[in-house]
């Protein structure tokens, strides 16, 4: 079998729904974080994998997959300064417990 | 690749804003006096003013220009953006010092990531690609969910923080899995290349030849993706159940720029995306922006009408006004008569916004400070107990609801103008009977304010610098209002360089 540009598509697309189910399903913050991973990685198998089907000689959507690393890696960051925060003050990390606004 | 002086003085205003950033928070660390380092902020930020001014004054004469590579479009349309950002930036360090002080001794910091955050919407504006879009939108929103999450004593403000954070990183995965379709389908992500690509793509489907994979279906679901991931930011129905919550839990100051300037460089992103970029698809979204603006105009207001805090309702009222915007991006006419209606009324009405709202949230944010009570009671009395601070409330209201002579008014008239233009009378109908709506809720703050006697005896005083920025967004509500003219020109002069 030759692996063409659809197979790519379809894992990627898999990779994706599985992220945005986990996004919707999980109760842990940190489990979420990790489903958004999993859609921004979808995203970055989409883009290397159109990029070096159509000419393996332009990088285009390698570069913008390395941007979207970089820039996944500082929202990590970010989040689990508030996740830990949250954490220490509630001794919790479920999302259906962080709900004090109503309305 | 070669990036040259001229590069540099292009993006000028972001770099001295970024710099400004840096030398507020390193200044704390060598100044004990907390006055000083909020001055310099605030005296800084003519530096970007005057850059701004410099490079309009040579865009003026030499044309829209490119840095980078097309990376960034400098043109009247992004400068006015800038401006836009810069003032609101200066208006709101004027009037939240006082807030801010709860955050002593992080003060420094809270203006460093404003600071930063606003750099990145300054390029937003400007993008000429969709690498810049992502990056200068996540460099916008990173700072902002730390500046939620500030308060970090208040549960409330964590919470917000979470859910901003958790709601941006999914719409900025859903926006960038458009954004690889529509790079799939055309090969580039240069928003130019995209006008000569797409009409190509729907080419080579009608002469059967597919020899690109998923053609005219990946153009459709990215467009598709783009709406919905940008809908987050613009805080459109469905995607806006984040905006109540954060904009009660963060940091009064916090959700003021949230509101105002960066709603307004979300919007202008939007209007740069799909007037410049997708313009060969403009039916279909048009459409669809159409009827999102139909619904969240009237989720937002009758949502609204039910709330007790005053923090959450103005939440609920920035989603009707996002609602009303949406009309404007949604009048898209192509080669009809005068194109520019559209983007014209939403650069406009996008200014008077600024002023109204700022004026809202910064009379709320005086009284929360002082009373400590959130709630639409809590402003019983406000008539008596700070007469000119309910007035200018008042007047803020009144504008947001679009009663003449305010700029809420003008502008709503330009927004409902450019529907009709692009034979949407539908839709103009729609906005008028949620401006009717939503007079219910917003008149009935004024009636609390003027006509509930409180046993409160707190009087609420304002420093002197707040009452400035206090002055400067009220009569811009007037002023505009009365005289919208000069700024309608500016408005029409930057929408020209989209269509």
């Amino acid at each position: 079998m030759i692996l063409e540009l659809a197979h790519f598509q379809i894992l990627a697309a898999a990779l994706f729904c599985l992220g945005l189910y986990g996004v919707l399903a999980r109760r842990s913050a940190v489990m979420v974080l990790m489903a958004v991973e999993l859609m921004l990685n979808a995203v970055n198998i989409n883009l290397v994998a159109f990029s070096a089907f159509r000419d393996i000689s332009i990088v285009t959507g390698q570069v913008i997959a390395i941007f979207v690393i970089t820039v996944a890696a500082a929202e990590i960051g970010l989040a689990l300064a508030v996740i830990m925060r949250l954490y220490r003050r509630r001794g919790t990390v479920n999302v259906d417990e962080i709900d004090w606004m109503k309305g | 690749m070669n990036i040259g002086i001229r590069d540099l003085f292009l993006i000028s205003p972001e770099l001295s804003v970024i710099v400004l950033a840096i030398i507020v928070v390193s200044l704390d660390l060598a100044v004990r006096r907390k006055g000083v380092v909020i001055a310099v902020a605030v005296i800084g930020l003519l530096v970007p003013m005057v850059a701004g001014v410099s490079v309009w004054s040579d865009i003026r004469t030499t044309g829209a220009d490119t840095a980078f590579n097309g990376a960034l479009v400098v043109d009247e349309f992004a400068l006015y953006f800038k401006f836009l950002t810069v003032t609101v930036l200066a208006l709101l360090f004027l009037s939240s010092s006082e807030y801010a002080s709860r955050f002593h001794p992080f003060q420094a910091e809270f203006y460093g990531l404003l600071l930063l955050s606003s750099a990145g919407l300054m390029l937003l504006p400007a993008a000429g690609d969709l690498i810049t879009v992502y990056i200068s939108l996540e460099l916008a929103s990173l700072p902002v969910i730390a500046l939620a999450a500030y308060n970090k004593t208040r549960l409330k403000s964590l919470e917000a923080g979470l859910k901003y954070l958790m709601l941006s990183a999914v719409s900025s995965a859903v926006l960038l899995y458009g954004f690889a379709f529509l790079y799939g389908a055309t090969g580039t992500l240069q928003l130019v290349s995209f006008d000569p690509a797409i009409p190509a793509i729907g080419q080579m489907l009608m002469n059967g030849e597919s020899s690109i994979p998923f053609g005219g279906v990946a153009v459709m679901v990215g467009v598709v993706l783009v709406v919905a991931g940008f809908g987050f930011k613009l805080s459109i129905v469905p995607f806006q159940m984040w905006t109540p919550d954060v904009y009660e839990g963060a940091p009064t100051p916090v959700a003021a720029y949230l509101a105002v300037a960066s709603k307004a460089a979300a919007f202008a992103v939007v209007l740069r995306v799909f007037y410049t970029g997708l313009d060969p698809v403009a039916s279909d979204w048009s459409l669809l922006f159409a009827v999102l603006a139909a619904i969240t105009m009237t989720v937002g207001n009758v949502i609204a009408i039910a709330q007790t805090n005053v923090k959450r309702l103005l939440g609920y009222s920035a989603i009707a006004q996002a609602g009303y915007l949406l009309m404007g991006v949604a009048a898209y006419v192509g080669s009809g008569p005068d194109p520019e209606l559209g983007i014209e009324a939403v650069l406009f009405y996008l200014a008077g916004y600024a002023a109204m709202n700022m004026t809202a949230f910064f009379v709320v944010m005086a009284v929360t400070n002082r009373t400590g009570d959130e709630t639409i009671d809590g402003l019983a009395g406000m008539g008596r107990r700070a007469p000119l601070l309910a007035a200018l409330l008042g007047l803020a209201l009144l504008s947001l609801t679009g009663i003449p002579p305010t700029v809420g008014f003008i502008g709503k008239l330009f927004l409902f103008n450019a529907a009709i233009n692009a034979d949407m009378l539908w839709l103009a109908v729609i906005g008028l009977l949620n401006s009717v709506l939503s007079a219910y809720y917003y008149l009935s703050v004024v009636r609390v304010m003027y006509l509930r006697e409180s046993d409160n005896p707190i009087r609420i005083t304002l420093p002197l610098y707040a009452w400035a920025a206090l002055a400067v967004t009220s009569c811009a509500i007037l002023v505009l209002g009365l005289w919208p003219g000069g700024l309608l020109e500016v408005a029409r002069q930057a929408a020209l360089n989209l269509v």
